[in-house]
This record gives C-alpha cells, sequence and structure tokens, in this order.
C-alpha cells in the first residue's frame, strides 16, 4: 500500500513542461487565451467579427474592467470585496436622486451634472472607508464585513427608492458612459494611474507587503490599518466610477444596477492571475482576464445559448482559473 | 555491544535537478548508539535524513536497518519498519489532544464499530507517558503545551510506535534550559532501553553532552567520523566549514562610550516585566541573557512598540518616547528590531529579495512630489546592502527569499535594518538555527554597526555568544533585571546563576 509517495518526486511529476511553465510564468499568458480564443470561437460565432459587436464588448468591458481593478487591490492585501455590486447600486441611486430635477432640486444648473458624480463618487468611498475600517481596526474577515456590507448597502439601495429606476437624467451626465469614447479615454487615464499606484510608488510595495505578510509588515513600519482603509476605499471608489459608467449606459437610477458581476469581477481578476491569497496581481494581468471573460460572454450571447449555459461555461472557466493559479504558484516555488 | 549496526549507509547519492547533494555517504551506527550529524546548513544533513525517513529515495546506494536492507516508499513505511523522524518544525495537530495524537493512525475502537474507545485511549496515553514521566493528562490539547512538553509528546508518538531509531532534528532551540535538561534524561533513557538516535544540532555542546559517535558532513560528503572524543570543538567546526576559523567571534575594533542612545527607566508591564532599567550607549554592543520566559522578548517588543507597558519611560537621545507610539514612530526616531520569528515577522517569504529589503526604508526613494519610486536610487541601495552583509551572489534579488538558507535569510533581515540607518538595533535571537559560518558574517555585521557609533541590545540564550560579543550584558529572571556584567566581569557560572529564577520568598 504505498500511500503517501515520496513528496517532492510526486511534486515534481506534476510539474508541467518547461516551455509551458514559461508560458504559464508570463503577463501576457492570458492575453494567449484570448487570442486562441477568438480565433477558435469567433468565425463560427455569427457577428461576431462587426464594429458594432467590437463596440459593445467594448462599453460592457470597460466599467467591468474599473470594478476588477479595485477588486484586485482589495485581494493583493488578501481580503475580498463582496460589496461592489452594492456600491454600484447604492451609487447608482444617490447619483440620480441629486440630478433627477423632482428629487434633486438642483434643476438643470450647470452644477448639476459635477455634483451628481461627486455625491456618487464620495458613497463609493465612505462604503468603502467603512468596510477598510472593519477589517483593519476591528479584525473582521473581510468576507463577512463585504458580505454584510453587500446586504445592507444593497437592502438600503432600495429602501431609498422603494424599488422604482430614476429617470430623467442630464445627457451629459449619460454620454460620460454612453459614449463610449469618453468611457475608454476615463478608463485608460485610471488604469494607468492604478499601474503606477502599484507598481511605482511607496503605497503600491505596502500594499503587496501587507498581503504578503501584515505582521512582518507592520513590524517593518508599515502603517498596514490605513493600508487596509485605503485599499477597500479604491475599490469603493473604482465600484463608483463604473456605477457613472453602467447608469449612464441605462440612463437610469437603479438599485439593483450591476447586480449580476459579483462572479464576472472576481472571476475575471482571478483568471488574470491575481492571487486570492494575496501578494500577487498586476493591472495589466486583470485586463486580460476582463478581456478573456468578456470575450467567452460575448460569444456565447452570439450564439443565443441560454443564460443558464453561459453561467455554467463562466463557472468551469473560473475553476479552470483557479487550476492555474495553484499550478503558477508550484512553478513559482521551484525555479526550473 | 551489539554486534549488528542498527543502521548502515553505503554510498547514497542523491542529486536534485542534476545538481549532487549528497555524494556516497556510508557510515553505520549501533544499536543504542548515539550518532551527533552536524554540518553547515545545505550540508546535505538534511537530505541524508529524509532518506532515511522514506520522505525521499536515494539515487544510488543502499541502507541496511537491523540486519536487513530498508528501502522505504514513503513515510509509512519508515514508521512501519521502526524509524521515527521528529522534525525541527514539530508534527502535532495543535487542536487535537495528546491522546489522539498518538494513535491518530490507529485508534482504539468499540469491538469492530466506528467508535472510539476512549477509555482505552486514555489508559494506553497515560501509561507512555507515564514512561518518559510526563505528568500531563492525556486529553491534555497540544496547543495548551509548552514547545518542551510537545517535543517530548513527539518522542512520545515515536514510542507508541514501537520506532528503533529515532531522528532527532534541532530538537533544543525552542526550548528552555530545564526543559532541554527534561529532554535530555529522557533521550539518556531511550539510549539505555536500546534505541539508536541520529542527532542533528548546531550547538555543539549538546552534541558533546550527548552523542557517542559523529559524522561531520560537508558539501553532501562525510568529511569526518568516529567517536566523539577523538574531536575537539575547534576541529569539529574546521571540519565543518573547511577551512580553520581561528576565532569563532570577530575582532571589535571600536569601543563604547558612556554617551546614552535609549533610556529605559522603571519599565513596568504586570506579569510580563517589572521595573526595568538600562541604558544603551552609542557604540555598545548590549547583550540581554535570560532563560526561556525570563520576559526579554515580550522587554523588546515593548521597546519596539509592539506591546504596551503600563508604567515606566523610553527615551531615545533626549526626547521621550510616547507610550502610544507604535512600530512605525519608533523606526522614525532611530529603533529597529530583528525579532525571533525570522519566518513569520521578519520576511514576506514569497516576496522577492529586493522586495524585503527595500520595505523598511522605500521612502528614501519617493521624494517626488508625487511620491512615486526612484528606481535607480532603490536598485543602487540594494546593491549597496547585498555586498555590505555579503548575500551569497548565487542569487538574484528577483528571488523570492523562501529559497535562501536560514543565516541568508537573516542576513536580508540585517539589511533590510540597515538600509534604515538604525540609531539602535534590537536582536532577539538572532542566529538561532543560522551555521557557524554564515553566525560569524552575522557578528561582523553587528559589530560593525556598533562600531559606527549605534547602539546594539542583543537578546541571546547562548551565553558563549553573549560574552564573545558583549561589551556589558544584563541578565533577566521573571521578568527583572537581575545581573549587570561589565565585560571584566563576564562567567558562565556567574551569568547562569543570575538568570535562575528565585523561589517566591513573600
Amino acid at each position: 500500500m504505498p500511500s503517501s509517495r515520496p513528496t517532492k518526486e510526486t511534486a515534481g511529476l506534476i510539474l508541467p513542461g518547461p516551455l509551458f511553465r514559461r508560458a504559464l510564468g508570463s503577463d501576457y499568458f492570458v492575453l494567449g487565451l484570448c487570442m486562441i480564443y477568438t480565433l477558435a470561437v469567433g468565425p463560427f460565432t455569427p457577428g461576431f467579427f462587426t464594429p458594432e459587436n467590437a463596440a459593445n464588448l467594448l462599453s460592457t468591458a470597460l466599467p467591468l474592467l474599473l470594478v476588477a481593478l479595485g477588486q484586485m487591490i482589495v485581494l493583493i492585501t488578501g481580503g475580498i470585496d463582496l460589496s461592489v455590486t452594492s456600491i454600484i447600486g447604492l451609487c447608482s441611486v444617490t447619483g440620480a436622486m441629486v440630478m433627477n430635477p423632482e428629487s434633486g432640486g438642483l434643476g438643470g444648473d450647470m452644477l448639476t451634472v459635477p455634483a451628481g458624480c461627486i455625491a456618487m463618487l464620495l458613497v463609493g468611498m465612505l462604503v468603502g472607508i467603512a468596510n477598510g475600517f472593519a477589517v483593519s481596526r476591528c479584525r473582521m474577515p473581510a468576507f463577512i464585513v463585504t458580505l454584510a456590507t453587500m446586504m445592507g448597502v444593497g437592502g438600503f439601495a432600495v429602501w431609498l427608492t422603494q424599488s422604482k429606476a430614476i429617470n430623467q437624467l442630464p445627457s451629459a451626465f449619460n454620454a460620460l458612459g454612453g459614449h463610449t469614447i469618453i468611457a475608454l479615454a476615463i478608463t485608460v487615464l485610471i488604469a494607468l494611474c492604478v499601474h503606477m499606484l502599484l507598481g511605482r510608488s511607496v503605497f503600491g510595495r505596502w500594499l503587496y507587503a501587507t498581503g504578503h505578510n501584515p505582521r512582518t509588515a507592520h513590524i517593518s513600519g508599515v502603517p498596514v490599518g490605513g493600508v487596509l482603509i485605503a485599499a477597500y476605499a479604491c475599490s469603493g471608489v473604482l465600484a463608483a466610477v463604473a456605477s457613472v459608467f453602467y447608469t449612464g449606459q441605462a440612463e437610469t437610477g437603479s438599485p439593483v444596477l450591476g447586480q449580476r458581476i459579483l462572479l464576472d469581477v472576481i472571476g475575471a481578476v482571478v483568471i488574470g492571475g491575481t492571487s486570492l491569497s494575496g501578494g500577487r496581481g498586476k493591472v495589466l494581468w486583470t485586463i486580460f482576464g476582463v478581456l478573456f471573460l468578456k470575450l467567452i460572454d460575448n460569444t456565447l450571447n452570439l450564439l443565443s445559448l441560454s443564460i443558464f449555459t453561459l453561467t455554467i461555461v463562466k463557472g468551469a472557466v473560473i475553476l479552470l482559473a483557479a487550476v492555474l493559479d495553484a499550478l503558477r504558484i508550484r512553478v513559482a516555488g521551484h525555479p526550473a | 555491544m551489539n554486534a549488528m549496526p542498527a543502521i548502515e549507509f553505503s554510498g547514497i547519492s542523491k542529486s536534485f535537478a542534476g545538481v549532487r547533494v549528497l555524494r556516497g555517504i556510508s557510515f553505520k551506527l549501533g544499536a543504542g548508539r548515539t550518532l551527533g550529524l552536524v554540518g553547515e546548513n545545505g550540508a546535505g544533513k538534511s537530505t541524508l535524513m529524509n532518506i532515511l525517513g522514506g520522505n525521499l529515495l536515494p539515487d544510488t546506494g543502499l541502507m541496511v536497518l537491523g540486519g536487513t536492507p530498508y528501502t522505504p516508499q514513503g513515510p509509512t513505511d519508515a514508521a512501519r519498519a521502526g524509524v521515527a523522524f521528529i522534525h525541527q518544525e514539530l508534527n502535532l495537530f495543535a487542536n487535537l489532544s495528546i491522546a489522539e495524537n498518538l494513535f491518530l493512525s490507529a485508534l482504539p475502537r468499540l469491538g469492530s464499530l466506528p467508535w472510539i474507545d476512549r477509555k482505552a485511549l486514555h489508559d494506553r496515553t497515560a501509561t507512555l507517558l507515564g514512561q518518559v514521566g510526563l505528568a500531563i493528562a492525556p486529553d491534555t490539547l497540544v496547543e495548551q503545551l509548552s514547545a518542551g512538553e510537545r517535543q517530548l509528546v513527539e518522542i512520545v508518538r515515536a514510542l507508541a510506535l514501537e520506532a528503533r531509531l529515532i531522528i532527532l532534528d534541532e530538537p533544543t532551540t525552542s526550548l528552555s534550559v530545564r526543559e532541554t535538561e527534561t529532554l535530555f534524561s529522557l533521550l539518556r533513557r531511550l539510549q539505555a532501553r536500546g534505541i539508536a538516535l541520529i542527532y542533528i544540532s548546531h550547538l555543539l555542546e549538546h552534541v558533546r553532552e550527548l552523542c557517542h559517535d559523529l559524522v561531520i558532513l560537508r558539501d553532501g560528503e562525510v568529511v569526518a567520523q568516529g567517536s566523539i572524543e577523538t574531536y575537539d570543538t575547534p576541529a569539529i567546526i574546521s571540519a565543518m566549514v573547511g577551512r580553520s576559523l581561528t576565532r569563532l567571534y570577530p575582532e571589535r575594533r571600536g569601543t563604547s562610550t558612556t554617551a546614552p542612545l535609549l533610556e529605559v527607566r522603571s519599565l513596568t508591564q504586570v506579569h510580563i516585566v517589572r521595573d526595568i532599567s538600562f541604558t544603551v550607549h552609542r557604540g555598545e554592543v548590549l547583550g540581554i541573557f535570560g532563560l526561556m520566559g525570563a520576559g526579554r522578548s515580550e522587554l523588546a517588543r515593548i521597546l519596539f512598540g509592539l506591546d504596551t507597558a503600563q508604567h515606566g519611560e523610553v527615551r531615545m537621545g533626549d526626547r521621550v518616547i510616547n507610550r502610544g507610539e507604535g512600530p512605525r514612530e519608533r523606526m522614525v526616531r532611530g529603533l529597529a528590531f530583528l525579532t525571533e520569528d525570522r519566518r513569520h515577522e521578519g520576511l514576506c517569504l514569497e516576496a522577492s529579495i529586493a522586495d524585503n529589503l527595500a520595505l523598511v526604508s522605500l521612502r528614501q526613494h519617493a521624494r517626488t512630489p508625487l511620491r512615486l519610486l526612484d528606481r535607480n536610487t532603490w536598485q543602487r541601495a540594494i546593491s549597496t546592502v547585498r555586498a555590505a552583509v555579503r548575500l551569497t551572489e548565487k542569487v538574484s534579488d528577483a528571488q523570492s527569499v523562501q529559497t535562501l538558507s536560514g543565516g541568508n535569510q537573516q542576513k536580508v533581515i540585517l539589511g533590510k535594518w540597515l538600509l534604515a540607518k538604525p540609531e539602535v538595533l534590537i536582536l532577539d535571537e538572532p542566529t538561532r538555527g543560522v551555521d557557524v559560518g554564515a553566525r560569524f558574517e552575522l557578528y561582523q555585521l553587528i559589530l560593525d554597526l556598533a562600531d559606527r557609533g549605534a547602539g546594539v541590545l542583543m537578546i541571546s540564550s547562548e551565553i558563549e555568544e553573549l560574552t564573545g560579543l558583549c561589551d556589558r550584558i544584563l541578565v533577566m529572571s521573571q521578568g527583572e533585571i537581575r545581573g549587570n556584567f561589565p565585560r571584566a566581569e563576564f562567567s558562565r557560572e556567574h551569568l547562569l546563576a543570575a538568570a535562575l529564577p528565585r523561589e517566591a520568598h513573600a
């Protein structure tokens, strides 16, 4: 009964070959997967290679990317933010109430749109700070904290509107998310900022150190509590920006906006390669992760598969990403 | 004397990815005898013992256990053959009781029912614990035991499996002096019962105290073997490092001054430390000796702001450090702290060497208005400090620190703090688990720092190390300072006498 084989030998057997190892370790691994998928599935998908579809793909990918970037920042610290979808809903409702001519009272003033946007960002940031405060100062697990926030904030947003959508938003506001070029410009700018923040700033280094080992970070003078609060605040603000886009695209403030994207967000980040156990993650990875998830979403939609099939396939892809994540960590632990 | 050797290795070789870590290892060990296995980190001790314990397969070579060929395919085979391996990091389940840990693979059952026979489990465990003189209830959870008691439970587990050969890897690193004595008296009883022991340790005095035979490994080869009496300590060390180390401690160039750097006045925290007062001077290496549980580490944690004290005052230079100041503020004041737990408190194990080195001094490289890091000055600082701490050249900056040996990991932590240019460096057991060669280099770095005018507060459980390095030694016991010895008065006996706890008078 050879129940426990020699461990190192066994680990060696499951390790992939050198070429596959290099590919796994590359930043562009998921981009490669995207290209292979496009070439394999694209030609058989009616209406895939059309400009309209490309624009559609882009306009739905942009807000998702913003939320995913925020989620990535939280994941790097070793946490998770389940409340992002509720933040999107609450921000949408708040912004719409401020800008609606009847409820807002600003009535077509020049400042309506900036006031609405600032209100949305502020709400996102405050909810994020509350999350971060509970996680860092009260030492509660991020999963429970943000789950509670998701339910509480989500319920609050519905209560605020009494389940009614709020229309009649200023057209300048709707253009922010509805006009793909503007949305693209804003997203690129934000992605660049996050990239600089992670790779080139002191805060970025602190973020990774906190994710790797909060005790070592604390003893090395990293303000761990502040870093955590800032990370959740970033996630909240980025969700708020995504809410600006979604609200603009729908031309409606609604508490259930973006309610179904939570798994897409976490899935995209993890597919990209950010580790659920903290300490690893890059903006580029998340961009590719979002792209991959959106490609699957888009092609399966065009093939007019049911929402159930879509969900099953997405689930399988996320599982595959988790397997790849485990493989990558093992490759990283065994330098060739 | 038993004629049949308990274990015989002949021509054991092993390579990993083309690198030979063991070359033709041959030696034997008689039943009831104890073999000290020594060598620097990376000499191949762990690999050899993992082969013996069934965790690894040898490429070539034979092992004969008690007269029969022994080819374990896994740890289960090894256990069945009577070989027990007690690892440095213990393999007990902290959330289970002693009894459950001992019989985990063969829990006694009520007849053929799937229920555990609690009474039989309890009784059998009590018998075994009685055999080693451990007076603890079998139902005690392992998490409630001290490090020393856990070590004994590991040995009891080996006995429960009727082991004939027990491998002990650095068993005393986390034990107090008294616990070590208990362990050694138990090991002597095992010797008397004819059980063969292989004892791995960097502490040569322990090896000398316990072992009959000695095998010295270097670069995967046996460089010396024989009866322990034939080797004196300098001979063992020079065989281990492959050159003769004329001295164990580097020469001190500078001297201590009388200018105070860190002043501690009547620091008190109930049940932890009481009325602690001392001063670290510029250029001074001040040692703190004490037994496990004397309050030394706790004192260091209070000084660095990781724990709080109820009373007392800490001053750096001419400024009082506020009680509420955390590590971050104290770092800015010029304090640095190398904790005793390098894996969990000193390093980010999965992160790169460069990231670990830069962690405390990041802000020096972010002077632009946007606080972005300047990669050039950052890289230069890392290269400089790598050279300063003499980190092995074989590794790249991007490699994760978990791939380094203990000594090199410790150099990374020391390098990290050197980059912060500390005024006072607090070191808690800096050489634990570090081999002789790397120790010398760490000592050199510590003395260099003092020579440049910093103050060093060094906590250690090894008297030799403290007397070899320090200008002055404080002795702590039961949370109080019980002695203050200047260099001229260093004596092993006096230090140890001051460290022993007093019986409660009042």
